[in-house]
């Protein structure tokens, strides 16, 4: 007996739920270094805040799903903190790509009828506790059985993990450093508009290419930044999500934790410059029934400037190979044909495993995003659209958005969101 | 009793039940690179795994591999993460395509074997040394003990093969 072929995907199949659930509030705290809280006092916090966005109170939330590494505080703990009777819950353990994966897993349950409205966290004090660079707490994890494969040779970092994928696209495609430095960049200018981002300050090709080595090719200024905070987002149906305070941004489609063949051991089957997007972008695409060229606003995971143009290829943004090209061109810029992290991302805002660039691109499709544009009487932003530095961070008429989460070069998740169409 | 070597001062542990990894490690003490050949397919594998990838079958032979190959691609660190590596940067770890297997069973899939670049000896390489080693050095394996019954493979750079007269590497020295 044959099984229906997983890589000839039917997306025709009734299981698809376009359009039918939305992400109906978000929240988030500071962006800090040395938060002095615990992570379950900041994923109140940020739980709280995205109550209040969506304007809804303890009891029309009945599930929550969170993930780590075992460096958070577990759903139980929070939902009492708030007061929230729950008829469902998950502690999922994993890093980045869990975002669009749970987004996906409670539209599953909410379809399920297992509960109603999930409210997705990360919680981490990833500067002050456990430090997601891999200093620390990590590295000091004892070196057992399957681990002994890498860690025992000084490869465990995610950038030492990540690297042989990104020397091997400059081998295989001649990219340069130069063009991947264009993503720090574009997302340094997106943060100097973004009043919340940890780092604010404007940098240039050189400052990138000019800064000290921490495992080749990344220089330290490719690397994103360790910070202290807890992201929420809600997830509930789309008649739900349109009683709410804000408009839903509305799931066309989502992909969790797609992977490359051998994902013990992904290296073993090439080409190794390719990562999941080659294999999530067929799921991805015909879900929402359309394409890349019909996105308005990325949002491609910059654990490292290399993450963000591999996976902006793989999914088609460009020819493959043309990466380097693509994110040096301007196109990702604010002001470009197709900006990418408009809040700053990983690399300048925070880091929060893939939460803060769903968030951003809920605010781009509510045309509401939180920069130092002067609030007019009606109490909205009035956007500018001027991108020069402390000004304005809101593209013009969003539409479509993508957002595209990595865990590593073998695994992702994706997601296209919409403006709500009645 | 699980076998627990202390290596540049961090401590590895290969558990009891995890028969693969300990046979696999105990091959390596014996001076021989052994890999799981499934009994169907008649493919290796690496690193261990608890069943054949192309087949889902159980079985299979350890059987004895060249240690020769080709570097596929690297890391070099300059930062360390981890204490150990504290006094070693920069060092690098090299990801070699094995000659064994190469382009098979598809075109893109190779035996991609882990491990240091060490000297002939097993110390870690010089700066210098590093500086000559690239996409398509030519490379052999080397053992290093841990404890009894348990070496880890590296890779030196292979003095009896033809080099490329300059392997590919990272533009920025």
């Amino acid at each position: 007996m044959t099984l229906s072929s997983v890589t000839e995907f039917d997306a025709d199949s009734p299981k698809f739920l376009r359009g039918k659930y939305a992400i109906c509030g978000i929240g988030e705290t500071t962006y800090r270094r040395g938060s002095e809280e615990s992570t379950r006092n900041l994923a109140t916090w940020a739980i709280k805040n995205a109550m209040d966005d969506a304007g809804i109170g303890s009891s029309d939330i009945d599930g929550m799903l969170s993930y780590s590494g075992n460096d958070s505080v577990h759903a139980p703990w929070v939902a009492g903190d708030l007061g929230i009777r729950l008829n469902f819950y998950m502690d999922v353990h994993g890093g980045g790509s869990s975002t669009e994966a749970l987004i996906g897993i409670a539209i599953g349950v909410i379809e399920a009828g297992m509960c109603k409205t999930v409210a997705i966290y990360r919680a981490m004090n990833g500067y002050s506790q456990v430090r997601i660079g891999g200093t620390g707490a990590r590295s000091a994890v004892p070196i057992v059985g399957d681990q002994i494969h890498n860690r025992a040779y000084g490869w465990q970092s995610a950038g030492q993990m990540f690297a042989p994928t990104f020397l091997r696209h400059m081998y295989d495609f001649g990219t340069t450093p130069e063009q991947v430095a264009a993503v720090k960049v574009a997302h340094s200018k997106h943060a100097s508009n973004n009043p919340k981002a940890y780092y604010k300050n404007r940098v240039t090709v050189e400052d990138v290419v000019n800064s000290r080595i921490i495992c080749k090719p990344l220089h330290l200024l490719d690397c994103c930044v360790e910070t202290d905070n807890a992201t929420c987002i809600i997830v509930t149906r789309i008649d739900r999500a349109r009683d709410c305070k804000n408009p839903p941004a509305v799931i066309q489609s989502v992909v969790g934790r797609c992977c490359k063949p051998r994902i013990d051991m992904h290296y073993q089957h090439g080409p190794i410059s390719t990562v999941a997007g080659h294999y999530a972008k067929n799921i991805l695409w015909p879900n929402a029934g359309l394409g890349p060229e019909d996105v308005d606003v990325t949002g491609s995971y910059d654990a490292f400037t290399f993450t963000t143009m591999l996976q902006l290829e793989d999914y088609g943004f460009c020819k493959k190979g043309e990466g380097g090209d693509y994110v040096s061109s301007g196109a990702i810029e604010l002001g470009g044909k197709r900006p990418n992290n408009t809040s700053g991302g990983h690399l300048c805002e925070g880091y929060t495993h893939g939460m803060n660039m769903v968030i951003e691109n809920t605010r781009q499709l509510r045309g509401e995003v939180d920069d130092s544009c002067p609030i007019g009487p009606d109490g909205k932003r009035q956007h500018t659209h001027d991108y020069s530095e402390g000004g304005c961070r809101q593209v013009k008429n969003v539409e479509v958005t993508a957002n595209l989460g990595w865990a590593m070069p073998g695994t992702g998740s994706a997601m296209v969101m919409a403006k709500d169409v009645r | 009793m699980a076998i627990v070597g202390e290596y540049m001062g961090m401590a590895l542990t290969i558990d009891d039940q995890d028969k693969e990894n300990r046979e696999f490690f105990n091959w390596c003490a014996k001076g021989e690179f052994r890999l799981q050949k499934g009994k169907k397919s008649g493919l290796l594998r690496y690193p261990p795994t608890t069943a054949c990838p192309w087949t889902t079958d159980r079985d299979y032979d350890w059987v004895e591999v060249e240690g020769k190959g080709t570097v596929h691609s690297y890391v070099e660190v300059h930062h360390p993460i981890q204490p150990a590596f504290r006094d070693k940067v920069p060092y690098m770890i090299l990801l070699v395509d094995l000659d064994t297997q190469k382009g098979e069973p598809s075109e893109h899939e190779a035996i991609r074997v882990a491990g240091n670049l060490v000297t002939p000896d097993g110390e870690f390489a010089e700066p210098e040394t590093i500086k000559s080693v690239g996409i398509g050095t030519r490379v052999r394996m080397v053992f290093k003990q841990v404890t009894e019954g348990f070496s880890l493979p590296h890779w030196t750079i292979d003095q009896d093969a033809e080099q490329p007269i300059s392997p590919w590497r990272y533009p920025q020295e």
